[in-house]
């Protein structure tokens, strides 16, 4: 059936207006053969390896997204968890190899390389600890590195010894990026429950599970589904369900054409696609937005996460049809300094830190881009970590925590990280010392899975 | 073999847009396999589907189309058909 007038200016309006893009494809790339005795050999290998394989991801994304007609915004790169070429090194040659990834994202053009990360959901090996104790400085040395910890998955509990931790390290690494905003804690996630595929940064690691080489994408639209549900202003929830399903379809049946055809060009396998509406500062592309044209006057007001969950859902339930392989995290996004309306929810006094905890029960991720008091200690950014670990592991689900303490900064003030990362309100966090809880340490177990009440 | 591509040209409606863009697929040796054409609240809208061959002529066309676009203020993409397919056929 030929392609009607109508439908084409559809497409054509949904790249033009509504900011529709792919946001990302991200090639996986194993690095586990890369090990060696000598460290400089690690490093040799890894650039080869990364170089040679990924030399064409750039402008074959280029070259596609001409021919489609579809922006392709970030090329990425996500590596196998870089604490496995680690165990037999020091601290300075973890730094080192962060210094590698980052000069081979930026000699490939690239916009990120993921996976600079270890999964210590249930112990730190000796690799584990050598990134752990690299990744402050390593972070504040590289501009393109982005690391994610897994301290947490409802199978194993969640590791506090882990948690404690990586309330010391974001502390840290804020302190030693204080000229930029503490812009360090902004490459940095900590996880319960991760994905291995997962296309998005800055949590993205090429997993265990994986193959050589994999491509994956990730489309969004928040725009798209915004402009779709301004069309019907009076339709009932279950209505509205729908249009976002519709909506979700189509923009998964762009992103997965166009990650396939890119993955063929490059002669790699296509992994999955993740379908998450993520949003950006630019006008109109903001998830709030999506929940305030539902009904709310403000994002963070009594019905959010009600409609938070309707959109999550129907998002996954169109994409789910519209591709063979879904993965990732699929579903939506909720950073906040990326999101017009987020921002605006925050500066208004609608939404609050514990709200934003409540949401990131039901989307796909957790705490993402809050910038907190510069003055938070180390043990309140672990009791955060715990908190949301704790949501992840009980509605095994994967949670994250990004939360940038900005040094020099208290709260009502507004910070500007710049380019995709936005700007963001500085929130407080509670006078209440969670000290006590944070030094006991040891692991939570997991829980149980059945009984669930 | 065929490869097909969609054409889009949005602008003001004025006198010879159809003429001149035919004229550089013509140039190009494109044939032209379907058009349709409206006007709406003074803006033109035309789409056309056309053979484009191989990919490679892609960009050479995408050029070619610029003096036009300049010269009557118009808005001319070209994207290859498959898209559309993909999103709104099952």
């Amino acid at each position: 059936m030929p392609i009607a007038f109508t439908e084409v200016q559809e497409t054509i309006r949904m790249v033009e207006m509504e900011s529709l893009d792919i946001r990302t494809v991200t090639m996986g790339i194993s690095l586990r053969d890369c090990a060696s005795n000598n460290f400089e050999d690690v490093n040799k290998n890894v650039y080869q390896k990364i170089t040679s394989y990924a030399k064409h991801l750039r402008s074959t994304a280029e070259e596609i997204e001409r021919e489609y007609g579809v922006p392709i915004i970030n090329k990425r790169i996500a590596i196998s968890p870089a604490a496995e070429l680690l165990a037999n090194a020091t601290k300075e040659d973890g730094i080192s190899l962060a210094k590698t990834l980052d000069k081979a994202a930026v000699d490939l053009g690239v916009d990120f390389i993921g996976g600079f990360s270890a999964l210590v959901h249930k112990g730190i090996s000796k690799g584990d600890q050598v990134l752990l104790d690299a990744l402050p400085e390593a972070l504040s040395v590289t501009e393109r590195v982005c690391a994610s910890i897994s301290v947490a998955t409802t199978r194993t509990g969640i590791n506090m010894d882990a948690v404690e931790k990586m309330g010391q390290i974001i502390k840290e690494t804020a302190e030693l990026t204080a000229e930029d905003n503490s812009i360090g804690c902004a490459k940095l996630v900590v996880f319960c429950n991760p994905v291995e595929d997962n296309p998005f940064m800055a949590g993205a690691f090429h997993g265990a599970g994986e193959g050589e080489a994999v491509l994956s994408v990730g489309v969004s639209g928040p725009g798209v589904v915004l402009h779709a549900l301004k069309r019907y202003p009076d339709a009932d929830l279950g209505e509205v369900s729908e249009v976002i399903k519709k909506t979700a379809f189509k923009i998964t049946r762009a992103g997965e054409l166009i990650g396939r055809v890119v993955a063929e060009r490059l002669n790699v396998p296509f992994g999955i696609m993740d379908l998450s509406l993520a949003p950006t500062n630019a006008i109109n592309d903001s998830v709030a937005e999506i929940l305030e044209e539902i009904g709310l006057e403000r994002v963070g007001t009594h019905g959010t996460i009600a409609a938070l969950a309707l959109m999550n859902d129907a998002v996954k339930k169109g994409g789910a049809m519209a591709s063979s392989y879904v993965g990732g995290l699929s579903g939506a996004f909720i950073p906040v300094s990326e999101d017009n309306g987020m921002i605006r929810g925050i500066e208004d006094g609608a939404l609050t830190l514990p709200k934003l905890e409540a949401m990131t029960c039901v989307c796909s991720v957790g705490l993402d881009m809050i910038a907190l008091d510069g003055n938070v200690s180390a043990n309140t950014l672990s009791a955060i970590i715990a908190d949301e670990a704790a949501i992840g592991m009980i509605n095994k689900k994967a949670t994250a925590v990004r939360v940038i303490p900005v040094i020099g900064k208290e709260e009502g003030e507004v910070v500007e990280f710049g380019g995709l990362l936005g700007r963001a309100p500085v929130i407080g966090v509670s006078n209440f010392s969670s000290d006590k809880f944070i030094k006991r340490g040891g692991r939570i177990p997991a829980p149980l899975q059945a009984l669930t009440n | 073999m065929q490869k097909r591509a969609v054409v889009t040209v949005v602008g003001k409606d004025q006198v010879g847009i159809i003429a001149n863009v035919t004229t550089v697929l013509s140039e190009n040796e494109i044939n032209i396999l379907d058009i349709s054409q409206t006007i709406l609240n003074d803006f033109f809208t035309m789409i056309m589907l056309i053979d484009i061959k191989d990919t490679n002529n892609l960009a050479r066309l995408n050029e070619s189309f610029d003096p036009v676009e300049k010269e009557m203020g118009l808005k001319i993409s070209i994207q290859l058909e498959d898209v559309f397919q993909a999103m709104h056929r099952i």
